[in-house]
């Protein structure tokens, strides 16, 4: 069988585009790097992909807003070409900034007539915040998110990732839509871990189809156990993280 | 036409800007502003109508759930209506105050809505952002204040109050070729001083007097670009003028001759080193490029280099800080033929937060928004370039009041067989990335220079702005061309500009250089600007004519801009054109060798040793080690560390903050390749407080530090190489030159003891300021002297590192290392619980023996848990390692090995629990490892002093009966006390 093939589209400002290669192929797929310039002046090189991720970074610097030009350029430059991805039964999936670029390309929350009803905004803290979070999925018909049933570690890092709906009822409608996949937990002393001050605890959404899914935490940073930071003199070393889990049912569903 | 899109968040509530607004203006004493609302506004200026303006505004300058925007057309003029700045959000806040960046200042932000709006169609003239405040009627002084105190920086904003008097976004207009000369014939040295003073060329007499002399013998005067080469290569920054020079010294030792201090001291050290490694020797390239080159694995080299940007950061410590990393990455990028950053590190110097205002200079930016300004820059440059910034410290002293240090470093991987580069003749010299402007015009110089209280006002010219994703394309371009080897060679454009950049780059073959070629950020700059200008994130290549359209397809694929300007041509000389015209031509052999060199004489003078003055209130050990835990230089950094991205490539393995409570780490380790397994340790030395007593002991106890740092997570002790970071006073005095002396001559023994051969350093001098105080009295204020020692350590197997969080209950405790009166510059003598007693020293081969028999425990597996012992002592230690593993402890003063000369009863224990003795550890064993350490440590002292425990409790039992115990959360509220924010 020929392994998944993973197109991880970067930008100028994108960051983390390194080692989300490095987790797909750790996940058994074959993962490239592709500029979004090379993608807009041949929109073809994305047929050969199974799997369409958009990285953690700052795109274009972040300096507007974060995502926010990246986005208008797939809109303006590439079109429909992630909604085809995803109707060919490919995969799109947004970490961080990548989210951050999917939230204002109305690809995962937005209304009928295509405005969106969520948005990420500025931490309530005000700030930039790396830290590591406890999160818990329901992952629903949400395909990268299929077997993650037990609360798992991840590191967040971020300056926008506060989830806002435009009302209470929009945050309601999406979750009992089955959209609202991923939720910052409490740790194991019983305290809550959200970093941005998300309603509802939001870290990750995903589209109604379940095959578009966008997260603020970094799975890509939590392969192996010594990413994690207490692993030292409590984890085996060569244990997996269970950031791997995220890609491999990733490629698993489309192998 | 000009137009204005005002954005504002639909939710007050979220107007993060709005508050901070409110609390300064209390903290200023403007009660009046009591509630505020902050706008991002964009100026924007082109062809365009408003409903071009509305389509800009709806899909890239606003989030249609969280923000609304209003638009405006600015008509300027100081006639402007009153509702010129649009409608106030509430009737209560009917005050428009606005902060601007200065024309041609670096604005990232506006840069990307000019690109971005072509994605749109449209196209701008010049677009600008603004910051802009709806206040309460306020008396305009208070607004002022507010303004300047709180959100703007003279050095780089306007600010406006009231309506913006604005029609156009004004542009230069096209330098027109002159010739400048500069008459130096018959000036004697009282008039080159003169001279030298009001161009701020930083030469002295005797080095202007050989510039003179030079171009008399050419029979011409030297023309002003041809005289700011001179100074910007001739600089402190750029040529070590100090520590290079030969010295007379007088030291404890007697009188002692140098012809050059560095090369005789620290690079006498390194080679000495390697010849003893002899055919081991893993260095590869030291103090010859921009930053060291040693061995680390099968495949590639690991480089680094830490730089200082103090006198920028004093000005402005947002952009002095961002652009001094910015420009430290740059040294990697530059370093063979380009290495990958996958590091940074941070330290700052300041003085304490709460220093009162009324302590403060004229022009003296306060300590805590200088330390909040300097995170930000590190933090929003760090971030944007993707590289974790893993590892750093904040030192605090009054002495850092007026001059802060920012030290910033980078360490960088790249293939084997890269390191080295040459320039051929016939190469073009390439400038890739930003563009060029007025940016730091004189930053070479102006760093060479002592701070004034009115160099706010003087300077701001030298100060830069970043622009990292300018930085981080430039990356990516450099990455790619270095895989498929379409350069020779490549340096940074740092202090000096292209000045330095090409004259290094051509100091034996020369270069011609077409100056009208440089792209410019805006028109109206001489051929001297675009020559010396400091503008940021540029490269310069040397690339083979026939690379020169592969290259150039990269850049373009990558969005960088490269463009060729000029030849490296094999005749010796610098000659710069524009449009075709000699602008200026120097002689290469006296742009390098021709600076007369000044022999400079040095003293030093020990203190005598004092015995330690106890203070007559006793104090508990419990009370103390709270007090010590929340003490500035000890306690938790967290609201630092977390701001800073130390995740980002994947490949931390040891964090600044770790175990379930979140300890601190000693020093920070990354996998130098993703998915393997050999790790990169950093750890760093910064011992300022000995440094008014005893220099020598301060270098040496720095050295040691940074060493022990990586020693105890478990890096091989045979394979660490070393950085110096040089801060000093005015080093014109003899005495003060001394305790560099001094310092140097510690650099050297300590490494060759340790066989740790330096690899890089820098060094930046004349860190005082000069003002007049309110009683007219000419008063100073000079650093303490400061050496930051860089210790990058190599971990064979990053599996089998060790962090100083306590991990099992039931574990033992050890002690290693002698505990002796070594009270002097302790953070207990900060306390005011003891004044004087000894200096720690250092005995380094004694130190090198304690390392390699810690890193054979640690590489056994005995180890469950290693801490050095450095600020607050024994205990302070056993604390940070039980907040870190939320485990209790039991310690056993009476155990730990000592050599104490005075003191009884309460003071001898406070002797051991909080003594600053160099070179000790604190280290858990697991119980089925305890037979083992008589033979791991064999002829070292050390000791079983306590357990480790389930019940959260720290419980010291002193040597006469005393018997204290507290809470591990106890003491985490403590050592997390002072968790300042922005």
């Amino acid at each position: 069988m020929l392994s998944p093939r993973v197109l991880v589209l970067r930008a100028p400002g994108t960051n983390c585009d390194h080692e989300t290669v490095h987790a797909f192929e750790r996940a058994g797929a074959i993962a490239k790097r592709i500029h979004v310039h090379a993608l807009a002046e041949k929109p073809s090189l994305a047929d050969d992909y199974q799997i369409l991720c958009i990285p953690g970074g700052f795109s274009y610097g972040d300096d507007i807003a974060s995502g926010r030009i990246l986005a208008l350029e797939l809109k303006t430059r590439l079109g429909d070409l992630l909604a085809r991805v995803r109707d060919r039964g490919g995969l799109v999936l947004g970490i961080c900034n990548g989210f951050q670029v999917l939230m204002q390309t109305g690809m995962l929350v937005a209304d009928p007539d295509g405005k969106p009803r969520a948005s990420l905004a500025h931490n309530r803290s005000g700030q930039f915040t790396d830290r590591w979070i406890r999160l818990e999925a329901k992952p629903g018909k949400c395909v990268m998110l299929q077997g993650l049933d037990q609360p798992f570690d991840l590191p967040v890092a971020h300056g926008e990732g506060r989830f806002v709906t435009r009302s209470t009822a929009d945050l309601e409608a999406l979750s009992a839509a089955g959209q609202l996949v991923l939720r910052y937990a409490t740790d194991a002393a019983g305290q809550p871990t959200n970093p941005n001050g998300s309603a509802g605890d939001v870290a990750g959404v995903c589209d109604p189809t379940g095959r578009v899914f966008g997260l603020m935490p970094h799975p890509e940073r939590f392969l192996v156990a010594t990413q994690h930071p207490s692993w030292n003199g409590r984890l085996d070393g060569d244990a997996f993280g269970a950031g791997l889990a995220i890609f491999a049912s990733a490629v698993k569903a489309v192998s | 036409m000009l137009w204005e899109v005002d954005v504002l968040s639909a939710d007050s509530a979220n107007d993060h800007a709005a508050r901070a607004v409110v609390r300064g203006a209390a903290d200023l004493g403007i009660v009046a502003c009591t509630s505020a609302r902050a706008v991002t506004a964009w100026l924007i200026e082109g062809e365009l109508s408003r409903s071009d303006l509305e389509r800009v505004a709806a899909s890239l300058l606003t989030d249609p759930v969280t923000e609304q925007f209003t638009i405006l057309k600015l008509t300027g003029g100081a006639s402007s209506a009153p509702d010129a700045a649009g409608t106030p959000p509430a009737a209560t806040l009917p005050f428009p105050l606005h902060v601007l960046p200065k024309p041609g200042v670096t604005d990232p932000a506006a840069q990307s809505v000019l690109e971005a709006m072509r994605l749109l169609g449209l196209e701008a003239v010049a677009v600008r952002s603004v910051k802009k405040y709806w206040l309460p009627e306020l008396p305009r002084a208070d607004a002022e204040r507010l303004a300047w105190k709180l959100l703007a920086s003279d050095a780089i904003h306007d600010v406006v109050v009231g309506p913006l008097p604005l029609r156009a976004l004004s542009g230069g207009r096209p330098w027109a070729f002159t010739e400048a000369e500069v008459p130096l014939q018959g000036l004697d040295d009282g008039a080159l001083a003169k001279l030298s003073r009001e161009r701020c060329l930083a030469l002295s007499p005797l080095e202007l007097a050989a510039v003179r002399d030079h171009f008399a013998t050419l029979g011409r005067a030297p023309l002003e670009i041809e005289l700011e080469t001179i100074a910007q290569t001739w600089s402190e920054h750029c040529c070590h003028k100090t520590l290079g020079s030969p010295i007379d010294h007088e030291g404890p030792d007697g009188a002692v001759r140098y012809d050059n201090l560095l090369k005789e001291t620290v690079f006498a050290a390194t080679r000495e080193v390697r010849e003893a490694l002899g055919r081991g020797d893993w260095c590869v390239s030291v103090f010859r490029d921009n930053s060291g080159v040693v061995r680390f694995d099968g495949d590639h080299d690991i480089c680094i280099k830490v730089e200082t940007h103090n006198h920028p950061s004093a000005i402005e410590p947002y952009g002095g800080a961002a652009t001094g990393l910015g420009g430290v990455i740059r040294d990697v990028l530059g370093t063979g033929l380009g290495a990958k950053p996958i590091a940074n590190l941070d330290v700052f110097c300041v003085a304490a937060p709460d220093t009162p205002a009324a302590d403060l200079p004229p022009g003296v930016i306060p300590p805590q928004r200088l330390l909040a300004g300097v995170v930000a820059g590190v933090r929003d440059y760090g971030n944007r370039m993707g590289i974790p910034t893993i590892a750093g410290a904040v030192a605090f002293h009054p002495g850092y009041l007026c001059n802060p240090l920012v030290f910033c470093g980078t360490v960088g991987i790249m293939p084997r067989n890269s390191a080295q580069t040459e320039v051929r003749k016939g190469d073009l010299v390439v400038v890739a990335g930003g563009r060029t402007g007025r940016d730091g015009i004189h930053g070479a110089t102006f760093s060479s220079i002592e701070l004034t209280s009115d160099s706010e006002s003087q300077s701001g010219g030298s100060v830069q702005i970043g622009h990292a994703i300018n930085e981080k394309v430039l990356v990516e371009f450099i990455l790619e061309a270095s895989r498929q080897r379409l350069f020779h060679a490549i340096t940074d454009c740092g202090a000096g500009g292209l000045s330095s950049a090409v004259g290094e780059m051509g100091a034996s073959l020369g270069a011609i250089v077409d100056l009208d070629q440089v792209p410019l950020k805006y028109e109206g700059l001489s051929a001297t600007e675009v020559w010396i200008s400091e503008a940021q994130e540029r490269m310069v290549l040397a690339v083979a004519p026939a690379d020169w359209e592969k290259l150039a397809r990269i850049a373009a694929d990558e969005g960088v801009e490269a463009t060729a300007i000029g030849t490296f041509t094999g005749d010796c000389l610098i000659e710069l054109k524009w449009q075709g015209k000699v602008a200026g031509a120097l002689d290469c052999h006296f742009l390098h060798e021709g600076r007369p060199r000044q022999r400079l004489q040095s003293r030093y003078v020990p203190l005598p040793a004092t015995a330690p003055a106890w203070s007559a209130t006793t104090v508990s050990l419990v009370a103390t080690l709270l007090e010590l835990l929340a003490a500035p230089d000890v306690a938790s950094k967290e609201w630092i560390i977390r701001q800073y991205d130390h995740e980002v490539q994947g490949c931390s393995v040891v964090k600044p903050l770790l175990g379930p409570g979140e300890g601190p780490a000693d020093a920070t380790v990354v996998r130098g390749v993703l998915g393997r397994d050999r790790g990169i340790a950093l750890g760093v030395g910064l011992r300022h407080r000995i440094g008014p007593l005893d220099p020598w002991q301060m270098a040496a106890g720095g050295i040691i530090e940074a060493v022990a740092n990586v020693v105890a997570t478990g890096a091989d002790p045979d394979r660490i190489a070393l950085l110096d970071n040089f801060c000093w006073g005015d080093t014109r005095r003899p005495e003060s030159l001394g305790t560099l002396v001094e310092a140097c001559r510690a650099c050297h023994d300590v490494a060759v003891d340790l066989g740790a051969p330096f690899v890089s350093g820098k060094d930046s001098l004349n860190n005082v300021f000069a003002w007049t105080d309110a009683a007219g009295k000419p008063r100073e204020l000079s650093i303490p002297p400061t050496l930051l020692a860089t210790a990058l350590g190599q971990v064979d197997d990053v599996r089998r590192v060790v962090t100083p969080d306590l991990k099992r209950p039931g574990s033992r405790l050890v002690v290693i290392g002698l505990t002796r009166d070594d009270l002097a510059g302790s953070q207990l003598e900060a306390l005011g619980v003891v004044t004087g007693g000894a200096v720690p020293k250092i005995d380094a081969p004694k130190c090198r023996e304690t390392f390699r028999r810690l890193a054979r425990a640690i590489r056994d597996g005995g180890i469950l848990a290693c801490h050095d012992v450095s600020d607050g002592g024994l205990l302070a230690a056993v604390a940070e390692m039980a907040i870190g593993g939320q485990l209790g402890a039991t310690i056993d003063l009476g155990k730990v090995p000592t050599l104490l000369e005075g003191g009884q009863g309460q003071h001898a224990d406070l002797t051991i629990a909080f003594a600053e003795s160099p070179c000790r550890f604190v280290c858990e064993v697991d119980a089925a490892s305890a037979d083992r350490m008589g033979e791991w440590l064999e002829g070292i002292p050390w000791a079983w002093v306590g357990e480790v425990v389930t019940a959260p409790e720290l419980t010291i039992s002193g040597c006469f009966g005393a018997d204290e115990s507290v809470a591990i959360d106890r003491l985490a509220r403590a050592w997390r006390s002072r968790q300042a924010s922005t």
